[in-house]
């Protein structure tokens, strides 16, 4: 990386120029250039999809997207953040739903208007194949929509722009509830566990330790068996 | 400017080029655990818990004389963010059974189980700071911990806990996290949380660092943002209230010191909000963002603490707030990301620490204290770190071994967010090793609470990072998914059984007053005010020159 002090770039927030450090993300530039954020800001590490952005370069006709906390400022960069976009959730008790493509459509009816433009997966900054994801749903194929969307944080950039007006992070949170609940198997070893812990299987020996004097039970610690 | 070669400058390629040397015969073997001495010997001598101007003794309130970091010193002997005088609390914006502050996981978890106990959704109201889902839950990468396999138990669960957390745990807490494990394991299959599974639909586990067993449910390495994205779906169904952009800021309690409600903040229009609730569960999280120690950290932007002050300032009573927990694999480079967490799963499918000569000098499963103090001591004793370009000193995590070991392709599809995370900066993790420094990450201790998530304080619940007892003096991987699951749960159910047998209370701030009082009596004149709500990363030059004028 280059070094703080070495270079300055500058970034127009909001079309408002400042002078910054090369090297900083889009968020700490923005925060050294004044700027303390209630909004647009959130894990800071990429998880949580509260700093979307958008961002044109000098002389580049091209709108790009971005994580404001994973991108590193370029200079001539006009930048705007998205921090909510207005989409409605469906809502649903999972409980009573079936796992089929038709069910997803009948609660996000738009997915069957999509064009096949890819401007969603154009705008991903997760570059997911959200494109693919909504081909998927629409062939009900749950499974790959499950796996194609699995790493989406939920910015919502994807719905700001489609002009089929799909809420894509939502239809994706509902395909993979359908997967993980009824298409994906279960854990027998689990409901074993479970059924055991009922029936008060290790009850007896945990109450023991919780009772053992602290030197036994740095014994027993350091003397356990590693199985991994 | 700097010529990097795949991401990295050349005297760094000359580093990992040692790396690429030693790699076969570090596949075949591993520097054994530490023994008791050595691991008591090492924390000592490099652990920033044990650095004598780390912290100091509190001056005031339940834990007056406990030594804590200076960091949450500050903030436990502030004064209010407001004037008692200056608040009407003669009427109430917000009338509920149960009041939940944080809408994170914990906060998330109670709320849903809140209404399974059956308190309607419309008496249920989730106060948080940023918006819902906004926490260290979403940002968890590795795994959660259950004894669910064959060879594995409840009973090892218990031990690897109790000794991770150096023996100081609440052994009744850790109880009811390993029991309670495989019922939340169960529950969040049946909402439908997507875990790693093998073609029996058994999870598939790996280590962490202090466990005995492979124990680690993961969801590739975006496991707390799959189970936390799940959850607030199915409250968002549920139809639960959430007033985002709102934090507490005090507490309001009764004449006889019960928590009847809370006095909440709008961040966004700076009014205040009156919440009178029969049953309160505080669930804001951990203290990463107070940068103890100049640390950077793994955590959200909203991990400023803000519970442990409302619940001292009631008379709650902390524990274990004497450690924290540093993680040891923090991105030491790019600056870009430096702190962030590179998830504890990488070691535990098989990438090993390394030196700046390419040699192991630690076995890279030790619960995270020790395997942070052995990092310290590696780059600040032996000088066998790396240095960045500005100033960072760190070692490699051996990240190509993951697929030497497991196939080629496991770290794409096991570890699709460290892969994206560095590959931003033209680094790809299945050639190159990533360096690495331990980092600020968990709240080891906070409020105590009893096995049904009660802090003592009548009306008061508790549960995840907020609260101390669980683990100790040192959570391990893993834990601190199933412990906000686990207390979340128990805090939301004991919250709802309150409200049924309560009926509201008086609302005042006479606590406060009290607090204040007390700070007068003890001397304390410093003017810093808690609780913070938000860290000011503002540059130095514009806040020298930032006017107080308010318009």
């Amino acid at each position: 990386m280059i070094k703080m002090e070495e270079r300055m770039v500058r970034i127009y927030v909001m079309g408002k120029e400042y002078r910054v450090p090369a090297g900083l993300t889009i968020l700490k530039a923005t925060e050294y250039a004044g700027y303390r954020f209630i909004r647009g800001c959130g894990c800071r590490g990429g998880f949580c999809g509260a700093c979307g952005t958008l961002y044109r370069k000098e002389g580049d006709y091209k709108l790009y997207t971005a994580l404001a906390c994973q991108t590193i400022v370029e200079d001539g960069m006009y930048l705007v953040q998205l921090p909510f976009v207005p989409a409605p959730k469906a809502i649903y008790d999972i409980e009573k739903l079936k796992p089929f493509g038709e069910v997803v459509l009948s609660f996000y009816p738009e997915v069957a208007r999509c064009v096949g433009c890819n401007t969603c997966t154009k705008t991903c900054p997760q570059e997911i194949e959200v494109m693919e994801f909504i081909q998927a749903v629409k062939r009900g194929d749950l499974e790959r929509a499950s796996e194609l969307s699995f790493d989406c944080i939920q910015c919502g950039l994807c719905a700001a722009r489609c002009p089929a007006e799909i809420k894509h992070y939502h239809v994706a949170q509902l395909v993979r509830r359908l997967y993980g609940k009824y298409l994906a198997k279960h854990s027998e070893p689990l409901k074993k566990r479970l059924r055991e812990i009922e029936k008060s299987s290790y009850e007896k020996e945990v109450d023991e330790l919780m009772r053992m004097s602290q030197e036994d039970l740095k014994r027993i610690y350091y003397s356990r068996e590693i199985k991994v | 400017m700097l010529e990097l070669i795949d991401g990295y400058p050349k005297y760094m390629r000359e580093s990992i080029e040692k790396v690429e040397e030693t790699r076969e015969e570090r596949l075949k073997t591993s520097v054994p655990p530490m023994s008791a001495e050595e691991r008591e010997k090492i924390l000592k001598k490099f652990h920033p818990d044990y650095r004598e101007d780390s912290r100091r003794r509190l001056r005031v309130g339940p834990n007056a004389g406990d030594l804590v970091y200076h960091e949450v010193a500050d903030i436990l002997e502030a004064r209010p963010l407001v004037d008692p005088k200056e608040i009407d609390l003669s009427t109430v914006d917000y009338e509920v059974d149960v009041l939940i502050i944080g809408g994170g996981g914990a906060g998330t978890v109670a709320a849903i189980f809140a209404y399974y106990e059956g308190i309607s959704p419309e008496n249920i109201l989730i106060a948080t700071k940023l918006r819902h889902g906004d926490a260290n839950s979403m940002m968890a990468e590795g795994g959660i911990q259950c004894a669910d396999s064959e060879d594995d138990s409840p009973v090892l669960h218990f031990i690897d806990t109790i000794g991770g957390g150096h023996f100081a745990n609440k052994p009744e807490l850790v109880k009811a996290l390993v029991f309670d494990a495989p019922l939340i394991l169960r529950w969040h299959e049946e909402l439908g949380v997507m875990y790693d599974r093998n073609d029996t639909g058994h999870f598939i586990e790996n280590p962490g660092g202090g466990t005995c067993r492979k124990r680690l449910h993961s969801a590739k390495d975006y496991t707390g943002m799959e189970i936390m994205r799940v959850i607030r779906d199915e409250a968002r169904n549920i139809g639960i209230p959430v007033l985002e952009f709102s934090p507490a800021i005090e507490l309001l309690t009764d004449e006889s010191g019960a928590v009847s409600g809370a006095l909440l903040m709008n961040l966004e229009t700076n009014e205040y909000i009156v919440v009178r609730s029969k049953a309160t569960v505080l669930a804001t999280g951990g203290f990463g963002r107070l940068h103890l120690q100049g640390y950077p950290t793994t955590n959200h932007y909203g991990a400023t603490a803000d519970g442990l002050v409302l619940a001292y300032r009631v008379g709650a009573k902390l524990r274990d707030m004497e450690t924290a927990q540093y993680h040891p694999t923090g991105a030491a480079y790019p600056e870009a990301i430096v702190g962030q967490l590179i998830t504890e799963k990488v070691r535990g499918m098989g990438a090993m620490p390394v030196n700046a000569e390419g040699e192991a000098f630690v076995y890279p499963l030790e619960p995270r204290d020790v395997e942070s103090a052995a990092i310290i001591r590696e780059c600040y004793e032996r000088g066998k770190g790396v240095k960045t370009p500005t100033g960072m000193v760190g070692v490699w995590l051996d990240t190509p071994m993951i697929d030497e070991i497991h196939g080629e392709g496991t770290i794409r599809k096991h570890f699709s967010a460290i892969w994206r995370l560095v590959a931003r900066f033209g680094i790809d993790i299945t050639k190159d090793p990533i360096l690495v420094f331990p980092t600020l990450h968990y709240q080891n201790g906070g409020v105590e609470i009893d096995e049904n998530g009660w802090t003592g304080i009548e009306g008061l619940f508790a549960g995840g990072e907020v609260t101390g007892g669980v683990h100790g003096k040192n959570r391990l991987m893993g834990n601190s998914l199933l412990d906000y699951n686990v207390f979340g749960r128990r805090a939301g159910i004991s919250a709802a059984r309150h409200a049924k047998r309560s009926s509201f209370r008086e609302l005042t701030l006479r606590h406060v007053e009290r607090f204040n009082r007390m700070l007068d009596e003890a001397g304390l004149k410093e003017d810093k005010r808690a609780p913070i709500l938000l860290p000011d990363y503002r540059g130095e030059r514009v806040l020298a020159r930032s006017l107080k004028i308010r318009i």
